[in-house]
């Protein structure tokens, strides 16, 4: 087996192994077991793609290719670059520390378990592949999931976010589906065959008018997860009903599947269509980034202001996207990796400070820096590297992202940026608000002077998470370096 | 004549003799032991369904009349499927309900004459013959329907399906006599060569098409379907909705691909308003209905505009993706019934409302239902999926981006409501659960073929070149 293969095989096989399981110890046992495998393969992984890129200076490594359906010449096809392979480390921390973030799954966690690896199997599929139909079959395994997990597991008003964010991401997943017969049908415009392979597509010249149609669908399609405004509206319903581990994996693994999309679908194959587009979506992302955040400086519920906090710093990635030039593409790789753990380890944080004092309402809380240090003070870091603190990731990438953009001349350009920069403040003013309030001052409630001490599987999943977030921030040079080398084919393809 | 011609007639020979054995059995077996017919039927069919999947030679006898190729070969096995799971699926049902009425033989000899009738209408190599099955599939389903004799909706339904059934009849054969007075020939191979688009042949076509329609419920000869199912034994509403919608499905692409080839200009743009129509009605109708029958009827409304997408691409691919479609569909579906028919025979039950809790209590049945859903509604990696986006890859491949897109917003809309079922069963608590109960074994065969179907099917994609390979003969 493939070393790529592999990343589907092993949580299939933790699934089967789940099956058989009974109780909560056994379940999360096994969970562990498997999502460690992961851990190691994703290391692994990034090991041996230096290596392998050393030698070898294809487009993408590690390819496999198997036909699947042979009339329409749809394959497994599997490869990754250095973008990918980020993504992929990025999938296999935040599902670990998921894991270690349910030890407590009390109802049916078998079931629990079960649901969150489908949704990882969905995720990892998708990063991994070169096929269109096989990447589209992946994304949609991956969004499905999110319904049970949702609703069964959920709070508040679950079965309704449920509802909707599944209506929502499966419909824009059925508009992408028109978009990518529309790329199939006229893969061979350059006189070949019919195929759904990325790579091979990439080398035809799809006629302008096939891409001025079929790119806004496309662009549409995958934006919707990676919370384009005005397309955001489930996410944060969908968020602050979800139950901890699924807002982490969501909103810091699923979300990136939009930008990925984006960029190795919508931007690489229909070069011109995006020429011609990247303006009104332009306009689109820099509304998201600047009303994510003033919407976030309204909420009192935590989960909701991660929510928005989310849509605006994704905003920015689709917006980095579109400026289309080498430094903003690395910045908005690095901006998801970046948001990835972070937003992860809110959610991770705000999951453990509503278990103990069953609450998530920010005017309700107060002084938890005193009662539970631990997580108060990992939130204040949490929290500096959103708002793009120097030494952490959050500024590498946001740096990238402006430094990139501003290189654009003229006065369209100049202004989006000045808005979407603008929003880094408005980030400040959210922060440090919930800082101030939450864990700084008199302790609000008697009860919270009793809470409990953090358990080791939270400190662990915490730690996985932070470590990257610091380790970003202090030495992301060979982090960049092998995001830009991947960006090569793209410069040549997309500028 | 070469009676070793007759060999290429082996499935409607044996299921005749099968029927002809029943009632012989019916008379020597003596009443404390009928329940034994249950196992000899299923026992017989399995043969039947088995013995089916021998390779067949391909021929055409009496003159013309009748004939046989891998495809059609293919399709009787797949209804064979059908009818088979089917036949598990009810075998408590009948047992528990209608041997105790002495009548349960004639169920056996009902359901195979109309399954018989079915096999004549697709083999049919004239309109003649063509009737002939279509009549002999249609009647013994309308007794079928009224079969609970003690069930005033069972009745209503009965008499409503052949009532609106012989005015679809008649209405088809209006057409065919148009057709024929056009062409001056019944038969399929001399029309081809004649047809023109006249306005008389252009008539008689749209007629004949709403014949068949009718068969398929499509929108807007669709009124029949919800009652019937909800009033008819939900074996037989399973056997209206996957076994006689797909023969019909099957012998109206035949017709459109090869004898109404000519006027494809006139029938692309009926079938492309008959797609839209369909799909959305069967869709939003089943939107609010509280009745899983119901439910089920609106959603199987819904399915056959899916269809309709390959067949207005009227190519090789459009008829590959419609029988693997339909392979698909026979599956998904059954599943669905199945567990509605387990729920209802030991509890009752028939409404959305009462599978509240039903994981809980119930859990493999729930999982049966949640993936015979998410099939039905075209979510990976389960087989629906598949099925259903080649059916938009064959419309596609014509240009119909336009349709693909309708279609795709129909099938956001169809997701509300398969995800309502599911929420009943697995998001909602109930204070008064189904409770926990067993299946017996033929249910639980019935149910674990689907479930293997529905995961295979798919994946498995060999199989859809091989279909794709026998579709080749009509194109």
């Amino acid at each position: 087996m493939d070393i790529l293969s592999l990343f589907i095989t092993v949580p299939v096989i933790t699934i089967l192994a789940l099956v058989f399981t009974r109780g909560l110890k056994q379940a999360r046992i096994v969970s562990m077991i498997g999502s460690l495998v992961q851990f190691g393969m994703a290391i692994n992984l990034v090991f041996a793609y230096f290596k392998e890129r050393a030698v070898n200076n294809d487009i993408m490594v590690f390819t496999k290719d198997v036909v699947w359906f042979k009339e329409f010449n749809i394959h497994y096809t599997i490869g990754v670059d250095g973008i990918s392979v980020t993504l992929l480390l990025l999938t296999a921390i935040v599902v670990l520390a998921g894991v270690f973030i349910s030890w407590k799954m009390k109802d049916l966690p078998k079931e629990f378990f079960v649901s969150l690896i489908v949704l990882s199997i969905g995720v990892y599929g998708f990063f991994i592949s070169l096929d269109l139909f096989t990447m589209f079959v992946f994304f949609e395994i991956a969004v499905i999931p999110m319904y049970l997990l949702i609703g069964i597991w959920g709070s508040g008003p679950k079965e309704y976010s449920a509802m909707k964010l599944t209506l929502m991401l499966m419909g824009a997943s059925a508009i992408l589906l028109v978009a990518i017969l529309g790329i199939y049908f006229n893969s061979n415009a350059d006189g070949g065959a019919l195929t759904f392979n990325i790579l091979e597509i990439a080398k035809v010249n799809i006629p302008f008018e096939v891409q001025k149609l079929f790119f806004p669908l496309t662009f549409i399609g995958f934006a919707v997860i990676g919370a384009l405004f005005p397309f955001h509206t489930w996410s944060p319903d969908g968020h602050a009903s979800a139950p901890t581990a699924v807002s982490m994996l969501h909103a810091g693994v699923l979300m990136k599947l939009g930008g990925y999309g984006v960029f190795r679908v919508a931007m690489y194959l229909l070069p011109e269509g995006a020429q011609h587009w990247s303006w009104f979506f332009i306009i689109l992302a820099t509304i998201g980034t600047i009303y994510g955040a003033f919407s976030a400086i309204k909420q009192t519920d935590l989960k909701y202001i991660n929510a928005y906090s989310s849509v605006s710093h994704l905003g920015m990635v689709l917006f980095a996207l579109l400026m289309l030039n080498k430094t903003a593409w690395n910045g908005a790789i690095l901006q998801s990796l970046s948001h990835g753990f972070m937003t992860a380890l809110f959610f991770a944080l705000i999951g453990m400070i509503y278990e103990r004092t069953h609450t998530r309402d920010v005017t309700k809380l107060g002084g938890l820096l005193k009662v539970i240090p631990f997580i108060s003070v990992i939130y204040v870091i949490a929290g500096l590297a959103s708002l793009g603190l120097p030494g952490f990731s959050g500024f590498v990438a946001e740096m990238n992202i402006f430094v990139g953009a501003f290189q654009h001349e003229d006065l369209f350009y100049r202004v989006a940026t000045i808005v979407s920069v603008s929003a880094i403040v408005v980030t400040a003013v959210y922060i440090l608000r919930v800082v101030g309030i939450m864990l700084m001052g008199p302790v609000k409630n008697e009860g919270f002077l009793t809470l409990e001490r953090v358990t080791w599987y939270e400190k662990l999943g915490i730690l996985l998470l932070l470590i990257p977030i610091v380790g970003m921030g202090v030495a992301p040079l060979w982090l960049s370096d092998m995001i830009l080398d991947s960006l090569q084919p793209f410069i040549q393809g997309v500028l | 004549m070469d009676f070793s011609n007759f060999l290429a007639m082996r499935h409607e020979i044996i299921l005749l003799a099968i029927t002809l054995l029943l009632i012989v059995a019916e008379v020597f077996i003596p009443q404390n032991k009928k329940q034994s017919i249950v196992h000899l039927a299923i026992l017989l069919f399995g043969l039947h369904t088995i013995v089916g999947f021998l390779p067949i030679m391909e021929t055409n006898l009496f003159g013309g009349m009748f004939r046989t190729n891998g495809l059609i070969h293919f399709f009787k096995n797949i209804l064979n499927l059908g009818v088979f799971i089917l036949l598990l699926q009810s075998a408590d049902w009948l047992r528990a309900k209608i041997f105790s009425q002495n009548k349960g033989t004639e169920f056996f000899i009902l359901l195979f004459s109309s399954l018989l009738g079915m096999y004549f209408m697709i083999s049919s190599g004239d309109f003649l013959m063509f009737y002939l099955g279509l009549e002999l599939s249609t009647l013994p389903v309308a007794a079928l329907a009224a079969y609970e004799t003690t069930n005033r909706r069972s009745s209503e339904a009965g008499i409503k399906l052949i009532l609106s059934s012989a005015l679809a009849s008649g209405v088809s054969l209006f057409g065919i006599s148009m057709l024929y007075a056009t062409s001056g020939s019944i038969y399929f191979e001399n029309i081809i060569q004649i047809i023109a688009s006249t306005d008389l042949t252009i008539l008689g076509m749209i007629l004949f098409f709403a014949g068949l329609a009718f068969k398929i419920s499509l929108v807007p000869f669709h009124f029949w379907t919800a009652d019937v199912y909800e009033g008819a034994p939900i074996s037989v509403a399973s056997y209206l909705s996957v076994i006689s919608k797909g023969a019909a499905v099957f012998i109206l692409m035949i017709l459109l691909f090869t004898v109404l080839k000519p006027l494809m200009h006139v029938w692309e743009n009926l079938i492309y308003l008959v797609a839209v129509l369909t799909m959305f009605i069967g869709n939003l109708f089943a939107l609010r209905q509280q009745n899983m029958k119901r439910f089920l009827a609106f959603s199987s409304i819904a399915q056959a505009g899916f269809i309709l997408l390959g067949l207005i691409a009227g190519t090789q691919l459009g008829t590959a993706t419609i029988v693997y479609f339909v392979l698909i569909y026979v599956f998904s579906n059954l599943a669905a019934f199945g567990v509605v028919q387990a729920i209802s025979l030991e509890t009752g039950k028939e409404d959305i409302n009462d599978y509240e809790g039903l994981y809980r209590t119930n859990p493999n049945l729930s999982l049966v239902m949640m993936l015979a859903l998410f099939s039905l509604a075209g979510i990976p990696p389960v087989a629906g999926f598949f099925g259903k986006f080649f059916l938009f890859t064959a419309a596609a491949s014509e240009g119909y981006y336009l349709l693909v897109f309708i279609a795709v917003v129909n099938v956001t809309i169809s997701l509300y409501y398969y995800l309502i079922v599911v929420r009943a069963m697995f998001l909602r608590k109930s204070d008064n659960p189904i409770p926990f109960f067993k299946n017996r074994i033929y249910m639980r065969l019935g149910l674990l073929i689907t479930v293997i179907g529905i995961l295979v099917l798919g994946l498995y994609s060999p199989l859809y070149d091989y279909i794709y390979e026998l579709s080749g003969i009509f194109n």
